[in-house]
This record gives C-alpha cells, sequence and structure tokens, in this order.
C-alpha cells in the first residue's frame, strides 16, 4: 500500500472517468498534499460542486460532501464557521467555480475564509459534454460554440486576487510533483486559497480542438507552462499560448472564522 | 423569559429558533423577513452562535446547510422572491436529509409583485417548489405568541425527521405586534441531534434507516468520514444507480413523514359544535375569520372555524371531518385560491367548497368575510 492510500477509499476505485482524464492525477495530488501535511482525516471536509471534477469528493477518505453545481464555496463556508477547527478543502470544476458558482467564489476570496479551493480547470463543460465554459479560451470550439468561442476567458487568478485571496497557485496534471506542493501550502494558509489546476479532458475538449490525446494535452501542458519568474521575463510577443505556474500571489490578511470568533468573544463581554 | 413582552411575529419566530437551539444563521435580507436577520445578526454571537449575511439567498441557504451538517441547528429566512431562489437546495435538503428551517414570510408576488403587501401567495410553492418528489413538513402561525411556539416545532422537527420544515409566515403575523408572555426555557421541550448507533469499526452506515424510517448521519467532525450527497444513495451515503433503491429512497422519505402525519397535523376548531358551515383558514387571514365569524354567529348563522396550522402535509383527516359535518366550507385566502384546492380535494364532494381569494394587497375585513359567510347561509345548495 503507498503511503498517501489512506487518502482514498480504496472500495469507491476505480473512479468513473474516462481514460487519459487528468482529474486522476489532480485528485492523487490532493491525497500527497494531504500525506505531506499530515492531515488529520477526522478533522478534514472535502467539499465539491457538480461536475466531473467534482465527483473526486466520494473517493476520498474524510468527510465528504458532494454538493449541488456551483454550490460548494457557500456549503464550505457553512462547515468552516460551524466548526472552525476543521480544514475544509474544496474541489470544483471551471464551470462550477466560475460560471454557475462564480458569485459564490468571489465572496468567498473576498472574505478571505480559511477554504483551500482546488479548481480542476479543463476549460470546458466535461460531464454534459463539452459545452464552454467562462474558462474556454476565446476561439477554442465547444458543443456550444460550434463556430469557436467569441467569449473572453476569466482569469480565475487574477479573478480571486482582486477579490481578495490570500492565496494563488497555479499549476498543471504535466508538473504532478510542483503540483502537490501547491496544494500543500494552500491548505496550509490560513485564509482563502485558490490553487489552479490546469488538467486535461480529452473526450470533451481535446478532441474537438485538435489537440491530440491525453498525452498530446500534456505535452502541450509541458510547452506553455512557465514559471512565474521566467514568465515575466518574457516579451508580450513571446507570450502567445503561454501561462504562468507557481505561488502567483500571497499575502497575510484577518481571516473571516477568526474574526467572527472575536464577534463572538466581544458579544460575550470580552471573557 | 416568562414577563409579558410587546413583540413582533418576526421577532418571536426568531426568539423560538434560538430556544429551539439554532445557533447559526445564514441568509440575505429581503422584507418582510429581514427582522429575523437583523435579530439574529445582534444575538446570536452572544449566545456563542453564528450569523452570517451571505451574497445572494441560494448561498444563504447553502451556507446553513454546510453548517448543519457540521452539527449546528440552523435557520436561514427569506421572502418571496429569495424562497423562489432557495428551491434547489430545499430539495437538497430532503434527499441529503438535513435538518434544516427555512422561514419564508410570505409578500406579494410574483416576482417583484406588489411589494410588500401582505400574501399568502407561497402556500403551493412551500409543497412543490423544488423539483422531484419529496415530502415537507410547512406550519403556518396565526399569533406572534405562535410564531414562537411554531419556530421551536420547525427547529424539532427538522431535527427529528432530518429534513427542512418551512415556517410560512405572512407580513400580516411577521409584521403584527402583541402582548405575549413566552414560556420559560426549562418548560421548553428541545429535540437534541440524532448521533450514530454504532461506530465505524461497527459497520456503521450514515443512511440506514432507523426504526422512525429516519437515519442518524454523523456531524462532520465527528471521524466518521461520511459521503453526503444530492445523487440517490443508498445506506453508506454513496450514490448507486439501482432502481430498487431510488424507489425505496423515495417512498422511505415520504413515509417517515407519512407515518406521523396525525400527530404533526396541527389545528383548532371554534364554534365547530353545532356548525352548518365552516371557515377553514390560516395565518394572518385566521384572525379575521374568526371576528367574522363571530359577527356570524351574532345574526344566528351556524358556522365554526377550522385553523390550520400545520399546511402541509396537509390535513386531509380533518377536512373529510369537516366536510361530513356541514353543507358548505368557505376558504378565505389571501391569493388567487391556493389552499382551496386541497380542501376541495380531501372534501371530496362531502361539502361545497367556496373560495374567497384577495389578491389587492389588501387584508381582508371581518365584513368582507361575514358578508360571504351570511351568502353561504342564504344560499340554497344545488
Ligand atoms: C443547476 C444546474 N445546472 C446545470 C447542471 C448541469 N451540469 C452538470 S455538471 C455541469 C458542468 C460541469 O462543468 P465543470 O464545472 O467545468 O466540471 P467538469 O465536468 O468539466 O469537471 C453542468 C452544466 C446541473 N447539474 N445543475
Ligand atoms: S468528460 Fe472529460 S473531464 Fe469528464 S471524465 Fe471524461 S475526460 Fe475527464
Amino acid at each position: 500500500m503507498r503511503s498517501y492510500e489512506k487518502y482514498f477509499r480504496m472500495n469507491r476505485l476505480p473512479h468513473i472517468w474516462c481514460p487519459g482524464c487528468g482529474n486522476g492525477i489532480v485528485m492523487k495530488s490532493i491525497a500527497k498534499a494531504a500525506e505531506q501535511l499530515g492531515l488529520d482525516q477526522d478533522n478534514t471536509v472535502i467539499v465539491s460542486g457538480i461536475g466531473c471534477s467534482s465527483r473526486a469528493s466520494g473517493y476520498m477518505n474524510f468527510d465528504t460532501l458532494h454538493t449541488a453545481h456551483g454550490r460548494a464555496i457557500p456549503f464550505a463556508t457553512g462547515i468552516k464557521l460551524a466548526n472552525p477547527k476543521l480544514k475544509v478543502i474544496v474541489i470544483t470544476g471551471d464551470g462550477d467555480c466560475t460560471a454557475i458558482g462564480g458569485n459564490h467564489f468571489i465572496h468567498g476570496a473576498r472574505r478571505n475564509i480559511d477554504l483551500t479551493v482546488i479548481l480542476f480547470n479543463n476549460n470546458i463543460y466535461g460531464m454534459t459534454g463539452g459545452q464552454a465554459s467562462p474558462l474556454t479560451p476565446t476561439g477554442k470550439k465547444a458543443t456550444t460554440a460550434p463556430f469557436g468561442s467569441v467569449d473572453t476567458a476569466f482569469d480565475p487568478c487574477e479573478l480571486a486576487k482582486a477579490a481578495g485571496a490570500s492565496y494563488i497557485a497555479r499549476g498543471t496534471a504535466f508538473h504532478a510533483k510542483p503540483l502537490v506542493d501547491l496544494i500543500a501550502q494552500g491548505i496550509s494558509n490560513n485564509g482563502f486559497s485558490l490553487v489552479e489546476a490546469i488538467t486535461q479532458c480529452p473526450i470533451s475538449y481535446g478532441r474537438r480542438n485538435k489537440m491530440g490525446d491525453a498525452a498530446g494535452m500534456l505535452k502541450w501542458m509541458s510547452e506553455n507552462a512557465v514559471p512565474l519568474a521566467a514568465y515575466e521575463k518574457l516579451a508580450e510577443e513571446q507570450k502567445g499560448d503561454k501561462f504562468p505556474i507557481g505561488v502567483l500571489y500571497q499575502k497575510t490578511a484577518p481571516e473571516y472564522s477568526a474574526e467572527y470568533a472575536k464577534v463572538i468573544k466581544l458579544a460575550q463581554g470580552g471573557k | 423569559m416568562s414577563q409579558a413582552r410587546l413583540m413582533q411575529g418576526n421577532e418571536a419566530c426568531a426568539e423560538g429558533a434560538m430556544a429551539a437551539g439554532v445557533n447559526f444563521f445564514g441568509g440575505y435580507p429581503i422584507t418582510p423577513s429581514t427582522e429575523i436577520a437583523e435579530i439574529m445578526a445582534k444575538e446570536l454571537p452572544a449566545l456563542g452562535g453564528t450569523f452570517i449575511q451571505m451574497e445572494d439567498e441560494i448561498a444563504g441557504i447553502a451556507v446553513v446547510l454546510g453548517a448543519a451538517l457540521a452539527g449546528r441547528k440552523a435557520l436561514t429566512a427569506t421572502s418571496g422572491p429569495g424562497f423562489s431562489l432557495k428551491q434547489e437546495l430545499i430539495g437538497y435538503g430532503c434527499i441529503a436529509e438535513i435538518p434544516l428551517v427555512i422561514a419564508n414570510v410570505q409578500r406579494m408576488g410574483p416576482a417583484t409583485g406588489q411589494p410588500t403587501s401582505p400574501a399568502q401567495g407561497d402556500v403551493m410553492q412551500a409543497r412543490w417548489g423544488t423539483h422531484g418528489d419529496h415530502p415537507m413538513i410547512a406550519l403556518s402561525p396565526w399569533t406572534v405568541r405562535e410564531s414562537f411556539d411554531v419556530a421551536v416545532m420547525a427547529v424539532n422537527y427538522a431535527e427529528r425527521f432530518r429534513t427542512p420544515v418551512i415556517i410560512l409566515l405572512d407580513e400580516v403575523v411577521g409584521h403584527m405586534r402583541e402582548k405575549v408572555v413566552l414560556p420559560k426555557a426549562e418548560d421548553i421541550e428541545i429535540y437534541p441531534r440524532r448521533k450514530p448507533n454504532c461506530t465505524r469499526e461497527e459497520g456503521y452506515k450514515p443512511y440506514t434507516p432507523m426504526a422512525d424510517l429516519v437515519p442518524n448521519p454523523a456531524d462532520f467532525g465527528t471521524g466518521h468520514h461520511i459521503h453526503v450527497t444530492g445523487l440517490i444513495h443508498d445506506e453508506t451515503g454513496f450514490p448507486t444507480g439501482s432502481s430498487k433503491v431510488t424507489e425505496d429512497t423515495i417512498q422511505r422519505l415520504h413515509q417517515k413523514i407519512s407515518r406521523v402525519q396525525d400527530e404533526i397535523t396541527h389545528y383548532d376548531e371554534f364554534f365547530m359544535e353545532d356548525a352548518e358551515y365552516a371557515v377553514l383558514t390560516y395565518g394572518g387571514t385566521a384572525r379575521t375569520a374568526y371576528a367574522a365569524v363571530k359577527m356570524a354567529r351574532q345574526q344566528g348563522i351556524k358556522v365554526g372555524m377550522v385553523r390550520l396550522m400545520t399546511i402541509w402535509p396537509f390535513a386531509d383527516k380533518v377536512i373529510k371531518k369537516v366536510a361530513q359535518k356541514v353543507k358548505k366550507i368557505l376558504v378565505p385566502e389571501m391569493n388567487y385560491g391556493q389552499l382551496v384546492l386541497e380542501v376541495e380535494r380531501a372534501a371530496a364532494g362531502q361539502a361545497a367548497v367556496i373560495s374567497l381569494p384577495k389578491y389587492n394587497t389588501e387584508i381582508f375585513t371581518p365584513k368582507e368575510i361575514c358578508t360571504a359567510i351570511e351568502e353561504l347561509a342564504t344560499e340554497v345548495v344545488k
């Protein structure tokens, strides 16, 4: 047995994902981060929305909650505030997090409540068969953008930063080892953390956009993901499809549940 | 607590919830329910409880569902438009069997409607607003004091049956002030959070129904590593595509409430002993109806009144008995005629059922209802 296996419900595996799907890599990175931190399974809750990626909660051996589409963050907020000693990790897809759940995402970040959001970004609605998401790049094809998307995509990391998140990182399924560290740091941060994990959906996105199979998509990640410091040195015309990875932003800021604990103390006469 | 106080229905609702152990509130402001949130914001911290104003009503119910799963007794409060937004997650509470109370202080719709005029237009939405089949408990108080009692009852039912319970207030009761004497804390019965009946090692399954058909899912953070989902799941809590489990689950969800239907059907009767006619009423309208029935009695009309506190599950048996006794049943409601459909169904032709709808922003006057009673009594039954 591998040492991180205790963080999986082995009797619930194998998972339902397609061959070549990147979700398994990201999920394993979460388990490895849990192992790295020695996360207490009795005091960690995993909360997910709805989508292929959100099915990961059922495979992980903690208290787990598979909510409704887009609503993982407010459910997680309730859990954290109800019992602030719990570590709460949110698993969400790009549609789940930034379309239907977009408002909750920015308000979670604004509160800087201690949640770690792992955004499985496959640039598409995987579960429902390949419709465009707010993270589908302009020009890419989806079943609902057969001529290529005319929408402009969000940068979820910039969005979280502007909204008030205190730890923001981006990794990829190709760079699996550094992804573990990025997630572990996110979980350790006492505040709202976003880890955007770029992952491949060969079935509903890669095929339609001629990006090849899973291997081809991972290769694309290896060629285009650039560590932040190196990315910042690139000239604008060199950037193209390239994107920065690593810890993108960090700050210290008051954490919501700790701030609310002060309110309780005050109301109880400062005891 | 036992001194007489002048208070509002909304305030009594908030106090009742806290008296029953509610220590978590999440919501979004909307008139005429906002006082409930404001009271909670002010009072809960001193009790060690938590208040959070969310970004919308969907987040308002989501945060409360999360808190309930982590062990808190939780309340959210809203009104018409916000009640509509909460519907998907009310269904989530039903299927995942999460205790939760939703206070809906009804206002006139649809949409922004005629803000914030009184109405009783959410009666059917309370029953059928979320998609799919599920039972529902909805309670509607008619006095300030009863708003307190109904809140206590709603919290207890939510815990006992592990299901969302709706308090259907209306603007009349929510904003009305009355002098009330609240019960002492020690006289209030509180249903405690259900606990797992065995450990993980002993093969604990969080969704195994107990003898009362209600399961005991563990609170998060108690070491049971449970999985909660809005998908149809078996006793382990994990999703299954089995048609047998699906059928059994939907059936059990209904039966856990239907088996106690008589016990949770609360109503009262006035002047029914010799009644030939009945007014069937609920909520704020019942107050006017009561005055109207007394006026009609003074004219010698043998009319009684049945006032429902439990709106859902519907009091079929009560109505059936009334229908066997009287010739006609008048149903005044501040809507286009909603609960009257249920009364008709339950009366099953044994008495004539007459709708008296009102949907012009004004509440009924006793005279109006009394006139309708006079018409009942003079019209020959065909
Ligand atoms: C309220 C609601 N609207 C729509 C859906 C249908 N739906 C399920 S998953 C999904 C999109 C999932 O995409 P994403 O969040 O990117 O996750 P992925 O499947 O790609 O991991 C949609 C639209 C739903 N379940 N609930
Ligand atoms: S549809 Fe895409 S995201 Fe979903 S399991 Fe298949 S490959 Fe993975």
